[in-house]
């Protein structure tokens, strides 16, 4: 009886070691909570994961098995979202899908999911404002056999950092929509307008947005930020040492609640390697344009013994992130000088919409996009969407079955966001079935870019690209007025999560849910993604 | 009087509760009845006259309690009041339907003590007009109609003048109370704030007012003057 006991144990061992050789565990122990942060000599109460802002850096390789220990030392609930991670449901961090609860006070919560990708990622919180208030930082995982060469890497996130709660300034935002917009038009700049065009054509461009009460100056709904290299302000500099000659791997993290950044290094040409984590062939460009919650990877190559300015300048150019690659500390490079605001145009409103508005209007001299509008210097390189290509061919390469219409729009006067036309609610989502190919086309009605996230899946972006040479993104940033797709293959099975990173915009209700079905049939003609069954591990501990 | 508000606070009442409903999903968005508010306070103070204009609303993305309220302190004595609730609703991109009560108490012996049904929109009409129309039914049947447009005009992004007009029509006179039939008085404004912050905002006023047809003619006769004008200095405050 005993031996055969025994012999059984042993059987079961036998079938199970080989899956355990090769999965490493790695586990992490992360502390919430609020503490006293210092940024620009104002103190403020803000979020901490293990003492610091943002949090450490977790690091992982493909294969292993994940296990993080979160310990909610706050008053508060909290989560922890891994996002770009493929996750099963029930350890993607968003309290509310997926059977989710949030991690209550003094409450430790273990997510444990296998690692099965690997790149630059980043987690946050999904409750509340956190995400605007600290809790946030970088994911990097090593893929079995590293085929990016460097000889040296720095995690370069960057995040928008505000004095106030967030609720307070989503309270700012419902009382008065314009209550963060300082660079409005005013009857100087229509004067200007009047000298430089005349009096008619600036008098029909303020009469047009009049008409539509809206505002051509409207880039980012929230500013007085101080913006961070992690958790560093441009005074405090954070450096990165190299040596001459060297190979520098950025892997660049957008962790910012409400800003878009271009990102650029005066004298570097930066060698795109990675978007979202997913490898594409290289691309060599000056400047990028980066959206909330996406991450890219760069190689950099200095060849001169000097230091240079890592610099992000956000979109309605309200100040900078700043950091430097040097050769020893202490050293500081050429200090940029802000660019020209965008106005928006014309351009950034939705046609469609413009049309069924005023079928009258005038169609000609139409200006182009003031979004997409950098201001960069003549001959500047700057990448565009349509340079991504997947470096790893697509496996997927089955046409999509249907369309799905996804409109982002809002009432921008009362600070009201939806996705699919209404507000978040949790009874609503588009329903897909299990490994079904389908198309997402993202109609943008509204004046500002969406950058829409899908937990649980990449989708291919359909940037004109063969469909395997397609970019897979967690995050895809759709301009003002434009309509942008993607294609997903529905293999992770839940309920996900599908919002603006906007975080106020989030939080003013542009988000919704795509609900994968169960797989009912265990074969399919795709081979379909190696789920761990969903009672794999996470449990509260009090 | 009091029975009245509470009555229609409690009809609306319901209406507010299954307004917002909550959710498990802790996002920041709505988790009470009253998640934002947003009120401004308009004091000002002249030569011998003072007075303050509050206006304002406590909510939710579709439904709010709308509060308003002005007043006159003459020669440091309150001269007249008005008190306003009302439900607001969201009924258009740019607009808000309203319903509720206006209370007019009794301060000088000459004054009637009135309380009106109040219904109306309230929102933005293109070219940022600020925009508000109300019909009043007065507890004894008269029906008057107030009109009110503010629009801003940018100097700077801080210094920020603001014109406004506004009028009241009734349907019949009330001779006791110099209250002609049609347009009785208009009202415009011109403000030159300076906003130090949203929140904080001194400003300077001019003002003028003028009683019009009948109403004039019953000012005449009791040798009240029918137009008044003159600067005030003030602060807006908002909350």
């Amino acid at each position: 009886m005993k031996i055969m006991k025994f012999a059984k144990l042993l059987l079961a061992f036998g079938f199970a070691l080989p899956m355990i050789a090769h999965a490493e565990t790695k586990e992490y122990n992360l502390v919430i909570a609020r503490q006293n942060v210092t940024i620009n000599g104002v103190t403020s109460n803000k979020i901490t994961i293990n003492n610091t802002l943002p949090g450490p850096v977790l690091r992982f390789k493909d294969g292993d098995e994940a296990i993080v220990h979160v310990t909610n030392n706050m008053n508060e609930d909290t989560s922890v979202h891994w996002h770009g991670l493929i996750v099963p449901g029930n350890m993607d961090g968003a309290p509310g899908f997926n059977g989710t609860m949030p991690i209550k006070p003094n409450e430790t919560f273990t997510y444990k999911f296998p690692i099965k990708q690997s790149g630059t990622y980043w987690y946050h919180s999904h409750t509340l404002g956190q995400e605007q208030e600290g809790l946030y930082a970088g994911i990097i995982i090593d893929p079995k056999e590293e085929q990016i060469k460097s000889d040296r890497e720095y995690v370069i996130l960057l995040s928008d950092y505000k004095h106030e709660s967030a609720k307070q300034t989503l309270q700012h935002l419902k009382s008065s929509s314009d209550y963060y917009q300082y660079h409005r038009k005013t009857i100087v700049d229509y004067l200007k307008d009047a000298k430089e065009r005349g009096f008619g054509a600036a008098s029909k461009t303020s009469l047009e947005w009049g008409k539509m009460r809206m505002l051509p100056t409207d880039l980012s709904d929230v500013t007085g930020y101080d913006f961070l290299i992690n958790g560093m302000t441009p005074n405090q500099n954070w450096t990165g040492i190299y040596k001459k000659g060297e190979k520098i791997r950025l892997r660049f993290i957008n962790a910012s609640a409400m800003s878009m950044y271009d990102v650029r290094i005066p004298g570097l040409k930066m060698t795109i390697v990675q978007a979202d984590g997913q490898d594409v062939e290289p691309v060599q460009v000056d400047e990028f344009r980066f959206g909330n919650a996406e991450t890219y990877d760069v190689i950099v190559e200095p060849k001169d013994d000097k230091p240079y300015t890592i610099t992000a300048e956000p979109i309605d150019r309200t100040g900078f992130a700043i950091g430097t690659l040097a050769t020893s500390l202490g050293q500081v490079g050429e200090k940029p000088v802000a660019r020209p605001r965008a106005l928006l145009t014309m351009s950034d409103m939705n046609m469609e919409l413009m049309m069924k508005d005023d079928p009258n209007m005038d169609m000609s001299n139409i200006p182009p996009s003031g979004w997409a509008n950098s201001n960069a210097p003549e001959g500047t390189r700057i990448l565009e969407y349509s340079d991504l290509r997947a470096l790893n061919p697509q496996t997927d390469l089955r046409e999509p079955t249907r369309d799905i219409v996804v409109r982002l729009g809002g009432n921008m006067e009362r600070y009201i966001w939806t996705m699919d036309g209404h507000v978040f609610d949790p009874k609503r989502g588009f329903k897909v079935d299990f490994n079904e190919r389908v198309r997402l086309t993202y109609i943008n009605e509204t004046m500002m870019a969406h950058p829409i996230h899908l937990h649980g899946m990449f989708v291919q972006l359909e940037n004109g690209q063969d469909m395997d040479k397609m970019p897979s993104k967690h995050t895809v940033i759709v301009p003002p007025g434009q309509t942008l797709s993607v294609l997903l293959t529905a293999n992770n099975p839940g309920d996900w999560p599908f919002h603006c990173h906007l975080f106020f915009h989030m939080a003013s209700g542009m988000m919704t849910q795509i609900s994968v079905a169960q797989p009912d049939t265990p074969k399919e003609t795709i081979p379909m993604m190696d789920m761990p069954k969903m009672n794999h591990g996470g449990h509260n501990e009090h | 009087m009091n029975i009245k508000i509470i009555a229609i606070m409690a009809l609306l009442a319901p209406s507010f509760a299954f307004a917002e409903a909550a959710h498990n999903h802790n996002h920041l968005g709505e988790s009470n009845l009253f998640p934002y508010h947003s009120f401004t306070l308009e004091t000002d103070y002249g030569k011998d006259k003072s007075n303050w204009d509050l206006d304002g609303w406590a909510g939710g993305d579709y439904q709010k309690l709308w509060v308003k309220s002005e007043g006159n302190v003459e020669n440091g004595k309150l001269s007249d009041a008005n008190l306003w609730a009302l439900y607001s609703r969201n009924i258009a991109t740019f607009w808000d339907a309203q319903i509720g009560l206006r209370y007019d108490p009794k301060i000088q012996a000459h004054q009637r003590e009135s309380s009106y049904v109040a219904f109306g929109i309230n929102g933005l009409a293109p070219f940022f007009f600020e925009t508000e129309a109300y019909g009043l039914l007065r507890d004894d049947g008269l029906f008057s109609i107030h009109l009110k447009q503010e629009n801003d005009i940018l100097i700077t992004n801080r210094l920020v003048l603001s014109p406004s007009l506004a009028l009241n029509i009734n349907s019949r006179s009330d001779e006791e109370y110099q209250i002609g039939s049609g347009l009785s008085d208009a009202e415009a404004k011109l403000m030159l704030r300076y906003e130090f912050t949203r929140e904080f905002a001194p400003y300077v006023e001019y003002s003028y007012e003028r009683k019009f047809g009948k109403t004039a003619k019953l000012y005449d006769a009791i040798a009240e003057p029918i137009s008044s004008n003159g600067f005030r200095l003030g602060i807006r405050f908002k909350f």
